[in-house]
This record gives structure tokens, C-alpha cells and sequence, in this order.
């Protein structure tokens, strides 16, 4: 049965005549964004927030790249680098990735795959936005006034003692938790009740699923971060002692605290990217996905397994060698439903009719680079191996692979692929393209240097360096350098696009979850009020058909009747 | 540190007026317009308020652990310092924080049947009863900064648990004694001072014009050597008094065991944490008693008072765990 999904109550002018206005501009002047309660307005300035976030933390990774790029003092001071590197990450972390998919495009996309006409509590969606720009701020701030110079991870006793403003950025991190904790709560409500009927959870796009599981742990995980960085403010402030060895205090318990909370982070980064590839890799396939059910649930299971592995980077902090083997095998067996995920996205590339954009270039190189990223993490679950790569740059290239390789990578494929619908313009699919190969260059010229270096014995966050490791960090600059280039090129050709692009038809890429049936871009509601969504089979691509005239794709009309709630399994 | 106040407060506040005056002049019949229905949008505050209670426990849960793992492995402190804490005063709360979960409880009821009087009664019976509950809470952390039991560093008791008073070599004699009020702050930082950043510096430095000044070390008073100088003129002093034969060797029993300050830096930031949370839900309740007085609650719309009162119940909740672990112990 064919279902309209959503009704909105709100009266609606007459539409038939007059098609609606689109959601950029029904409402006009910056007023009217600042307040708007509309989840994609609000995830287009995430987006925009996020993207000169990202542009910011890039610099600041050129900038250490550059200092690297010899032996010895080259552009900063011992300090001014600790500094930088402690700002990377933290921008990169709690700024970029942890937002990136499920606030900016998750925003745009959940509404509309559901067919519904918003998110659930459109309110506090707003505010989680004016929350993370308040942490934003004072992040920022922590970098005017003497910029924190703990690393990311704020490890105390240094983080209690440095002299550097670690409070402005640690109240900044604990502020952005917030945000995260009110995204993934409304995610979680708008999922569970603006389903429509028909769509049952097994008839979900798998996007869908991934960001259900990425909202369970922000909502779950987020808080534990939230009190250890409260205490680490009190103890900064009121010196209450309580990680402090001098009064009783466990320093390493703020380690413990710590990673049971950012571990299952490692998830809400990659879960969402995870996400986002089941689907463009099932779109631009024009196949129906491999494995739905293994893919669904293993999104599930390493949400799960997310909160039982923080020990694994705590290995050499003096954890007892039981907790250390229960931890290790334990992290062992997050490999199986990453694996069960990358198997199930080859299978359905299997001889598959593949158009190879942008987002689909995004989408490989996000296979290719997510199992280098995961299988290296099987050596550092690996206790004694661990011993030994334990902070070196094995560790950092590992996680680039698995933090910038898969899930930024996979925030620019999405971001691609959702561009036509949230801005109505196709980009320069030529320039796209390019840029997209030169990504997937620059990246493993930059990291996979690091890999021997770190396995060579080159500690991580080291200003200086022996110069036996010369060859390698050159190498390693001049990826970044050229994927620095690449990477300005991307968002300016998607900016000069913005004014530039021809229009975009509502399905430039084939895809059938029902956002593609709104129009590009979307009226305030979503969808006009007199074609409400029709739920096909979502991962059905049969009558879907190139139109020339229409610049995308278009539906058989009559081919086939939708599903009816019979052929539920 | 001093910009990001002066930032981010005004902000704060800007965000809470707007999201109040916003609310309060949101008219009838309240079903926004995503909903289908009344019913849906009920449906979806339930889940919604149920995710932010789960969120909740997590975020006091680090702390319960931290309670395990510091009683596991000082459980001498813990079975000291407790009898420190006034179990009546403790009882009384409890007794108080009950009744206003049953008043919330009882205020759902009223406005789903529309009783409008009897809701505004009832909430502002919860809100007394909150009023009371922080009431309380203030004369017993009063108290300690008066005693001198405080977290961490400024743990430094004048009195042991019976109240038979430790004598200290005080820098301001006098000032422990007599029924001058209190100040907030343990007694014993001169000039009243606060362990705070100095403004402009970077925060957290230890500035040392505005570090507390100690008059005694508290590892002295255990017979252990001076970890730190901590203020000019201390340690002349310390000798001074264990030269002079301490007459705190008298009350060997009653001497705290080494770092007692812990189990009042979990006591401050457990209870801190749930004070915090009683005044956010006093601001919940003036909220929901104005909406209330204006008539905004009945049978097909009474989500706000529903989803206040779970919150309120977990307040309650984790104060009915908080009570036995801290005050209950041996």
C-alpha cells in the first residue's frame, strides 16, 4: 500500500498553481535564519560553521606539517607547536567530525529520508546549533588567550598544572558535548516517532540506521565526558583533588573516564560515515544492497562493542594484564562487524552497473581507506605490538586513516551527493572528480609514510627528530601540502557553484530514498503539500531510468505497483 | 578565562530570557505544527525526556564510580569522614525531596484532569519543598566550611566528628570561635580569599597572590612531613606548635586518616551535582507554575508537567542513592 507519510497540520496556501517556495528562500534576511526552526536551514549553518572549522584545523595541520618538514626549529617554538597540534586535534575532534555528518547533513537528510516535515524537537534543535557555536567560541577563545598545549585529550596531571588556558577549551568541549547529547536525543525521538507507516525499521534506508546507532552513543556517551570534564574544571579551579595523587586522587581514572567516553566518540565519528556509505555505494551501483540485515544490525553491534574497548588505549598506563587481555580481545572482535560491513559494500559493487561520480569516488576511497585505517588497528589491539607502537606515528597514521580517510572522506562524498538537494544546483562534476582522485593521492602520501616512521620508532607530537626520519616527514608534508590544495579547490567549486551550477533536477543520481522525491531544494515542509512521499522499496532501482530531458533520474510510471505491506519479511 | 565570562554569561542568560519570554508567549492549543496530533506530540516529549533522563544517570554515574573506586581503595577514609555528616539533617532532606516527588507526581494528575487550582497548589508545594531541600543543604555545607571540612587541599578539621574540638594553631585565633556567622569559605584562608584564577592571567595558574593561605598544612597534623610550603610564615609556625608538644597527640582516635579531604571532594562534587540539578528544576517549576496560572494545561495537553515530574523524580531518585552511600556508611 502506498502511503503518503506525513501530514503536516499547518494550513497550507492552495498549491497548484503556485509551487512553493524553497526553503532557502521563503523567508528572507538574516533574522529569519538566526531563528529558524527548520532542520535544513539549521544544518546549512552547521554546514557552514563546520566547513571554516574544518578549513581552521586544516591550517593548523599544514602548519605543523611545515614545521616537520626538517629537523629542528624551523616556524614555532617548542611550545607554540605543542599548542598547534593540541588545537588540531581538538578543532578537528570536537568541532568537524563529531558534528560533521549527523549534525550538518544528518540534520538536512533525516527529516526528509523519513518524509517527515522536521525533526522532532525543532527548538532544541536550534539550540544544540547555539550551543555548539558557544563551544566554538570558546575553543577559539583558549586560542587567543594562550592557546591549551595538553593534546586533545586534556590528560591530567599536565592538563591541571600547564600554565596555558586549558579552561576555555575544556569548558568549550564540555559545552559542544551538550550539543552533541540534544542532537542525538532528538535524532533518536524523530527516528522512533516520525516513521511513516509502512516503513518498518527493516524497510529503513540503512543511513538511517547508522545515524540511529551514532545518536544511541552520543546520547549514552557524551554525558560520561561531560562530568570528567567538570571535574577536570573543578579541579583545575577549586584544586578538589580529585585526580590528583598528592590528595588520594587517581589521575589514571581520568584516563579511564576519559576513553569510555571518546572511544564509543571513534564511533559517532565513523558510524555516521559508515552510514552514509551504504547508501551512495547502493545508489551509484544502481544494485540493490547486499546484506541489509547484516548491515543494520552490525551498525548496532559496534555501537555496542564501542562501550566495552576504551582500555585498549590505556595499555601501557599501568592497567592490571588481565584488564589488558580482556580489553585487547575485546577490541579484536570490533573487526567483525566492520568487516561484515566492507564485504557487504564489495558484494553489492559485484558486478554492478556503477556510475562513477564524485560521491561514488568518495565512496571507494573510503572502502580502500577504511580497511587500511581498521586493519592497522588490529596491531595496536595487539598487546605486546602495542607495546611498541604505542604513541609513535604508527598510532598517528592509524587514526587519520580511520578519522580523515573514512569519515571526512565520507563527509565530502555525502556532502556531494546531498549538495543538488540542499542548494538546487548541480557543481562541476569534472572538478569534482578530479579533486576527489587528488584527495585519495594527497592522503596516502601523507599518511602512509607515517606508518613506517612510526613502526621505525618516531614518537608522535614531537617537535624535533632524529634525521634518519627526514625523508619520510617530507614526504609526508608535501601529501599534505598538495591535499590542502585539493581539498580548497573542492569547496571552491562547490561555493562558485552555489552561483554558478545549472539547476538540479530532483534525482541527479538515482537514488531512491525519499528525499529524492522532494523537489532540489525542498519547499519549508519538505515535500509540496499535494505530492506527499510514496514509499517504494527503498533499495529497488529497477524503474528508476536516465531522463535527458530532466537531467536526472525519473520513475516508470505504472511499471510497478509499490510494495504492498504483504511483502514485509 | 575572564572574557569567556563575559561572553558567554550574557549569552547564557540572553538564551534562557528568549527561550522563556518565547514560551510564555506561545498561545493555544500548543501542537506544533510537525505533529499529527496532540497525541503524537505527547508521544514524542515522552521519548524525548526518557533519553534525557538515561543521559542523565550517565552523567552522574562517572561520579558513582568514582565513589566505588575511591572507597575501595581508602575505605578507612570513607568510614571516618562519614560521621562527619549530619544524618538528621540528611533524613530530613530525604523526607523532604519524597514529599515533593509526590506532590509532582500528584500535579500530573491535576492537570490531566484539568484541576487547575489544585496544580498550582501543587507545584508550589514541590517548589517549597525544593526551596527547603537547598535550604538544608546550605546549613550543611555551612557547617563544614565552618569545621573546616572541605575537599582536597583545604581539608583542615577544627573539630573531630564527636565535636570535641582539634585544636589548630589558627592564624586568626578567635575567629572559629563565637557565633560570628561563618563566611562560605573554610575559615582559614586569610583574607577570605578564593582559589581563583587571576583575572587576565591564565587560568588555573597557581597565581601566588591568590592562592589560599593554609596556616597549617594538613599532612602536618598526621605527623607526616610538610608536602608543600604553602604560604609565608606557615611552616615557622608549624614547628612552633609541634615543638610545643600539640595538644592534638591527645586525640590520637579522633585524628583523620591520610587524605580525608577525598571523601569531601566526592561529598561536594556528588551532592554540588545534585544541588545543581534541584535549582534547575526550581526554575523548571516557576516555569510550569506560570504557564499553569495561565491556564495552559488539561486533559489533551499536559506534557510539561509530565515530563518536569519525571525529571523531578530523578532528582529525587538520585539523592535516595546519594543519602545511604554518604551518610549511611561504616
Amino acid at each position: 500500500m502506498s502511503t503518503a507519510a506525513h501530514t503536516p497540520n499547518a494550513p497550507h496556501a492552495d498549491a497548484g498553481a503556485e509551487p512553493e517556495p524553497s526553503y532557502l528562500v521563503n523567508k528572507r534576511g538574516l533574522r529569519s535564519w538566526l531563528y529558524t526552526l527548520d532542520h535544513k536551514r539549521i544544518g546549512v549553518m552547521y554546514l557552514i560553521g563546520i566547513t571554516l572549522s574544518f578549513l581552521l584545523g586544516g591550517a593548523f595541520a599544514l602548519l605543523l606539517r611545515l614545521e616537520l618538514f626538517s629537523p629542528g626549529a624551523q616556524l614555532w617554538t617548542e611550545n607554540q607547536y605543542n599548542q598547534l597540534f593540541t588545537l588540531h586535534g581538538a578543532v578537528m575532534v570536537f568541532l568537524v567530525i563529531i558534528p560533521g555528518l549527523p549534525a550538518a547533513l544528518g540534520n538536512f537528510a533525516l527529516p526528509l529520508q523519513l518524509g517527515a516535515p522536521d525533526v522532532a524537537f525543532p527548538r532544541l534543535n536550534l539550540f544544540s546549533f547555539y550551543l555548539w557555536c558557544a563551544g566554538a567560541s570558546l575553543l577559539l577563545l583558549s586560542l587567543i588567550v594562550n592557546a591549551a598545549d595538553t593534546g586533545w585529550t586534556f590528560y591530567t596531571p599536565y592538563s591541571t598544572t600547564t600554565g596555558t588556558a586549558v579552561v576555555p577549551a575544556v569548558g568549550g568541549a564540555f559545552v559542544l558535548g551538550f550539543s552533541s547529547i540534544f542532537t542525538g536525543l532528538n535524532f533518536i525521538t524523530t527516528i522512533h516517532k516520525f516513521k511513516p507507516k509502512g516503513m518498518t525499521w527493516f524497510r529503513m534506508p540503512l543511513n538511517l540506521w547508522g545515524i540511529y546507532s551514532t545518536a544511541l552513543l552520543q546520547v549514552l556517551a557524551t554525558p560520561v565526558l561531560g562530568i570528567t570534564l567538570l571535574l577536570l574544571l573543578t579541579e583545575r579551579i577549586l584544586n578538589i583533588g580529585i585526580f590528583d595523587p598528592a590528595l588520594g586522587g587517581d589521575p589514571v581514572l581520568f584516563q579511564h573516564f576519559f576513553w569510555f567516553y571518546s572511544h564509543p566518540a571513534v564511533y559517532i565519528m565513523i558510524l555516521p560515515a559508515m552510514a552514509v556509505m551504504s547508501d551512495l555505494i547502493t545508489t551509484f551501483s544502481h544494485k540493490h544492497i547486499f546484506g541489509y540485515r547484516f548491515i543494520a544490525y552490525s551498525s548496532i553491534g559496534l555501537a555496542a562493542l564501542s562501550f566495552l574497548v576504551w582500555g585498549h588505549h590505556m595499555f601501557v598506563s599501568g592497567q592490571s594484564k588481565l584488564a589488558g587481555m580482556v580489553f585487547s580481545a575485546l577490541t579484536f572482535t570490533v573487526a567483525i562487524p566492520s568487516a561484515i560491513k566492507v564485504f557487504n559494500w564489495v558484494a553489492t559493487l559485484y558486478k554492478a552497473d556503477i556510475t562513477l561520480k564524485t560521491p561514488m569516488l568518495y565512496a571507494l576511497s573510503f572502502i580502500l581507506l577504511f580497511t587500511i585505517g581498521g586493519l592497522t588497528g588490529i596491531f595496536l589491539g595487539a598487546l605486546n605490538v602495542d607495546v611498541h607502537l604505542h604513541d609513535t606515528y604508527f598510532v598517528v597514521a592509524h587514526f587519520h586513516y580511520v578519522m580523515m580517510g573514512s569519515a571526512l572522506i565520507a563527509f565530502l562524498g555525502a556532502l556531494h551527493y546531498w549538495y543538488p538537494k540542499m542548494f538546487g544546483r548541480m557543481f562541476n562534476e569534472r572538478v569534482g572528480q578530479v579533486c576527489a582522485i587528488f584527495v585519495f593521492i594527497g592522503f596516502n602520501v601523507t599518511f602512509l609514510p607515517q606508518f613506517v616512521m612510526g613502526a621505525r620508532g618516531m614518537a608522535r607530537r614531537y617537535f624535533d627528530y632524529d634525521p634518519e626520519f627526514t625523508l619520510y616527514h617530507r614526504i609526508s608534508t608535501i601529501g599534505a601540502l598538495f591535499m590542502g590544495i585539493t581539498l580548497v579547490v573542492s569547496f571552491g567549486n562547490l561555493v562558485w557553484s552555489l552561483f554558478k551550477g545549472p539547476k538540479a533536477p530532483r534525482n541527479p543520481w538515482g537514488g531512491t530514498t525519499l528525499e529524492w522525491q522532494a523537489p532540489s531544494p525542498p519547499p519549508l515542509y519538505n515535500f509540496y503539500a499535494n505530492e506527499q512521499p510514496v514509499l517504494y522499496d527503498i533499495y529497488d532501482y529497477d524503474d528508476l531510468v536516465y531522463d535527458e530531458k530532466e537531467g536526472g533520474y525519473v520513475r516508470l510510471p505504472g511499471k510497478k505497483d509499490p510494495p504492498t505491506e504483504s511483502h514485509e519479511p | 578565562m575572564t572574557l569567556a565570562i563575559y561572553i558567554f554569561v550574557p549569552l547564557v542568560i540572553l538564551g534562557i530570557t528568549y527561550a522563556v519570554v518565547h514560551g510564555l508567549t506561545v498561545r493555544g492549543p500548543f501542537i506544533q505544527h510537525h505533529f499529527d496530533d496532540d497525541v503524537h506530540q505527547f508521544d514524542s516529549g515522552k521519548l524525548g525526556i526518557w533519553l534525557f533522563l538515561g543521559q542523565e544517570v550517565l552523567f552522574f554515574s562517572a561520579l558513582f564510580v568514582a565513589y566505588i573506586i575511591y572507597r575501595h581503595n581508602h575505605p578507612e577514609v570513607f568510614a571516618y569522614a562519614h560521621q562527619y555528616l549530619d544524618v538528621k539533617m540528611g533524613a530530613i532532606n530525604t523526607g523532604v525531596l519524597i514529599l515533593s516527588s509526590l506532590t509532582a507526581a500528584w500535579a500530573v494528575r491535576a492537570a490531566q484532569l484539568g484541576q487547575k487550582k489544585l496544580l498550582i497548589g501543587l507545584i508550589i508545594v514541590t517548589l517549597l519543598c525544593a526551596f527547603g531541600f537547598l535550604v538544608i543543604k546550605y546549613f550543611e555545607y555551612e557547617h563544614k566550611a565552618h569545621v573546616g571540612t572541605v575537599f582536597g587541599k583545604r581539608f583542615v578539621p577544627h573539630e573531630a566528628p564527636d565535636g570535641r574540638p582539634i585544636h589548630q594553631p589558627d592564624a586568626t585565633p578567635g575567629k572559629t570561635e563565637g557565633g560570628a556567622p561563618a563566611p562560605k569559605e573554610p575559615v582559614n584562608t586569610v583574607g577570605g580569599t578564593k582559589a581563583q584564577p587571576a583575572p587576565g592571567a591564565a587560568p588555573g595558574t597557581p597565581a601566588p597572590g591568590t592562592q589560599p593561605v593554609v596556616p597549617e598544612d594538613p599532612s602536618a597534623l598526621r605527623g607526616e612531613p610538610a608536602s608543600t610550603a604553602t604560604g609565608v610564615g606557615v611552616l615557622p609556625a608549624l614547628e612552633a606548635q609541634k615543638r610545643a608538644g600539640v595538644k592534638i597527640d591527645t586525640h590520637a582516635s579522633a585524628l583523620p586518616p591520610p587524605n580525608t579531604g577525598m571523601f569531601f571532594t566526592i561529598y561536594f562534587a556528588m551532592t554540588g551535582l545534585h544541588g545543581i540539578h534541584v535549582l534547575a528544576g526550581i526554575f523548571v517549576f516557576i516555569w510550569l507554575l506560570i504557564r499553569a496560572c495561565r491556564g495552559h494545561f488539561g486533559p489533551r495537553y499536559y506534557g510539561p508537567v509530565d515530563f518536569a515530574a519525571l525529571y523531578w523524580h530523578l532528582v529525587d531518585l538520585i539523592w535516595i542513592f546519594l543519602f545511604p552511600l554518604l551518610y549511611l556508611i561504616h
